[in-house]
């Protein structure tokens, strides 16, 4: 396709370093990069609702500034002109931020955040600012206190969360880069759920300076994107040093793109067995099992291995994140910024009547159970006791590294694949089990990868792989992860699920007359 | 381990929520089944383990004692709900004189 813009869908299909080559050959510019982006948002975001705000005005200003830029010649960054879709829980000055809370509708941050003032440098173009779980507490992307996203691959489905916004924009082609947090799962979860790519970082590697906390100990920033290259570009473009952030990692960004082709060959992956017990959807198991022999026969050497605490991360997580959550949220209390209800007679009620306004449930039920966690009299049978395990989780870990001597270890990112919207909306329990594989990751603060590992057969809807990593271990974790998908060969192309999602949807019409999948 | 109603009503208190009647029997239902799940890290043998707060184990972080750019007054009450002089604005914090 030499000369000329190609036509939507293509562009659509294109990774973010397809692009940015593109670009750089100046074979397309970034305002139609970005024009192109922000039709394909106005044509298909009615029925998925990925973004909150579009920003098409900064976009666009920002998009010349680049085609500007080039055309006189001056050093660009390396993702110049790239589509990007933002996480609403990053402060980009001047530009609304809610982290999908009604308590924030029409908050305005005076500054940016680290990572936005990193994208902006890179190159990257906001193109809006995505939905999610309100405050990033979620797996659903349900809690939102603006309406649900759907999933690309099928409307009736959720498309997890807490990133659910940013996953299915990339999934959909509404841009090839995605920025999510992830606390428990929130970046890993919601790829694995809408076949895309999902990295947490290391904790301390992104600069969580601009993000809007819920749980400060165990939030990180990281990329969702289509292909393993796209996340290590995104990676290596909003790591390193913050002196903003007193928990950032004082070292350069990592290289992580270089070696990205040099295989699994002698790698040592632990599979582990408390991934795989009970609860795996069979065609989530398939999936992952047909990847560990794919991984066998690349050259890897897997061994199982069992890590006991595993099985106890996610009730420690669900202490230690709502604790966390009651602390940081305190600051909603009407006085600074957000929301406040009008003729309260005094503070306290003021503060009693904004919170109970601005809030939703699921962030109201986890203040709940933090505040109860902390309180006299339960502290150390709660939240102490979650921090203690939290100790036997980082052992079990280091001694798979150090005792084990394994690489990498693997298993299934989500014990499902995308449930439909509602199915476990009024049960806590269920949908905090979501990130049952997730949690141990954050509590550990070591680095993650959810790839697509293929579709489940019992509903043709995707699967996710998780390769979890060392502190700072993202560059052999990437590696393994690019040889396994170059390997297996999964289709994401934003075209082909659309299209097959239209289909599904046709079906599920003209078969069930009254119970269209796209019901609200 | 269930949580009474009245247990609740403290809790959302110190929290600084107002919860409906319906809202509080919810959560004092859903709350109990929550903690049932986390007394199982009862079953653990954690007496001489130590707590971790934070995974990446790190010291006070100091930087440099070098005054640089800070964010504007102005900016930074561009975000208030409601501010008077210069100043935050809230509502009566002290109770009235009898």
């Amino acid at each position: 396709m030499s000369g000329g813009v190609p036509p939507q869908a293509a562009l659509a299909d294109l990774s973010a370093a397809e692009l940015a080559a593109r670009l750089a050959a100046g074979e397309l510019s970034a305002v139609e990069a970005t024009e192109a982006a922000l039709e394909r948002i106005a044509a298909t975001d009615g029925r998925i609702h990925a973004f909150l705000t579009v920003t098409a005005e900064h976009a666009l200003a920002q998009a010349r500034a680049v085609d500007d830029d080039r055309a006189r010649g001056a050093p660009l960054g390396p993702l110049a002109g790239v589509p990007l879709a933002l996480k609403d829980v990053l402060c980009a000055r001047g530009i609304r931020t809610t982290a999908g809370s009604r308590i924030l509708d029409r908050y305005l941050p005076p500054y940016d955040a680290t990572v936005v003032a990193r994208l902006r440098e890179a190159g990257a173009v906001v193109v809006g600012k995505t939905n999610m779980d309100e405050f990033a507490m979620g797996s659903s992307t349900e809690n939102s206190g603006f309406g649900p996203t759907r999933n690309p691959w099928d409307p009736g489905r959720v498309p997890g969360g807490s990133s659910g916004g940013s996953a299915a924009a990339v999934a959909a082609g509404h841009a090839a880069l995605g920025i999510g947090t992830d606390t428990g799962g929130s970046i890993r979860q919601p790829a694995s759920l809408c076949g895309v790519v999902g990295v947490k970082p290391t904790y301390g590697l992104v600069s969580r300076y601009g993000l809007i906390a819920f749980a400060s100990s165990l939030d990180q920033v990281g990329p969702l994107t289509r292909t393993v290259r796209d996340a290590a570009l995104l990676v290596e473009a909003i790591a390193g040093h913050d002196p903003l952030d007193s928990t950032s990692i004082d070292a350069p960004a990592p290289d992580l793109t270089s070696g990205l082709e040099r295989g699994v060959e002698g790698l040592r992956i632990g599979v582990v067995a408390e991934f795989l017990r009970g609860g795996v959807q069979p065609g989530v198991r398939a999936r992952v099992d047909e990847a560990l022999t794919r991984l066998d026969k690349l050259g890897a050497r897997l061994d199982e291995v069992s890590l006991p605490s595993f099985e106890y991360a996610l009730s420690a997580y669900y202490l230690i994140a709502p604790a966390e959550c009651s602390s940081n949220l305190a600051r909603y209390d009407g006085v600074r910024w957000g929301l406040r209800a009008q003729g309260a007679p005094d503070v306290v009620e003021m503060m009693l009547r904004t919170r109970s306004q601005g809030f939703g449930a699921e962030v109201k039920r986890r203040v709940m159970l933090g505040t109860y966690a902390l309180s006299a009299g339960y502290y150390d049978a709660y939240y102490g006791r979650a921090q203690k395990v939290r100790t036997l989780v980082v052992r079990d870990l280091e001694r798979a590294w150090q005792e084990r001597g394994l690489d990498l270890l693997v298993g299934p990112t989500s014990p499902t694949t995308a449930f439909r919207i509602g199915e476990r909306a009024d049960d806590p329990l269920a949908m905090y089990l979501s990130d049952v594989f997730t949690v141990p990751v954050n509590l550990a603060g070591t680095a993650a990868v959810s790839i697509p590992a293929g579709l489940a057969d019992e509903d043709g809807l995707p699967v996710g792989l998780q390769l979890v990593a060392p502190v700072l271990g993202e560059a052999t974790m990437l590696r393994a992860a690019h040889a396994l998908e170059q390997d297996l060969g999964f289709d994401n192309r934003p075209s082909q699920v659309l299209a097959r999602a239209e289909r599904a949807g046709g079906r599920e019409r003209g078969d069930r007359p009254g119970e269209e999948a796209t019901t609200p | 381990m269930p949580i009474s109603r009245a247990e609740v009503e403290h809790v959302a208190r110190l929290a600084r929520l107002a919860l409906s009647e319906e809202e509080l029997d919810r959560f004092a239902t859903q709350l109990g089944v929550i903690l049932e799940e986390a007394d199982k890290l009862g079953q653990l043998a954690t007496e001489d383990v130590e707590p971790t707060a934070h995974a990446v184990p790190m010291a006070n972080v100091w930087r440099a004692d070098v005054p640089g750019p800070c964010l504007p007054q102005a900016a930074a009450l561009s975000t208030a709900p409601e501010v008077e002089q210069d100043r935050f604005k809230v509502p009566r914090i002290l109770e009235e004189e009898a």
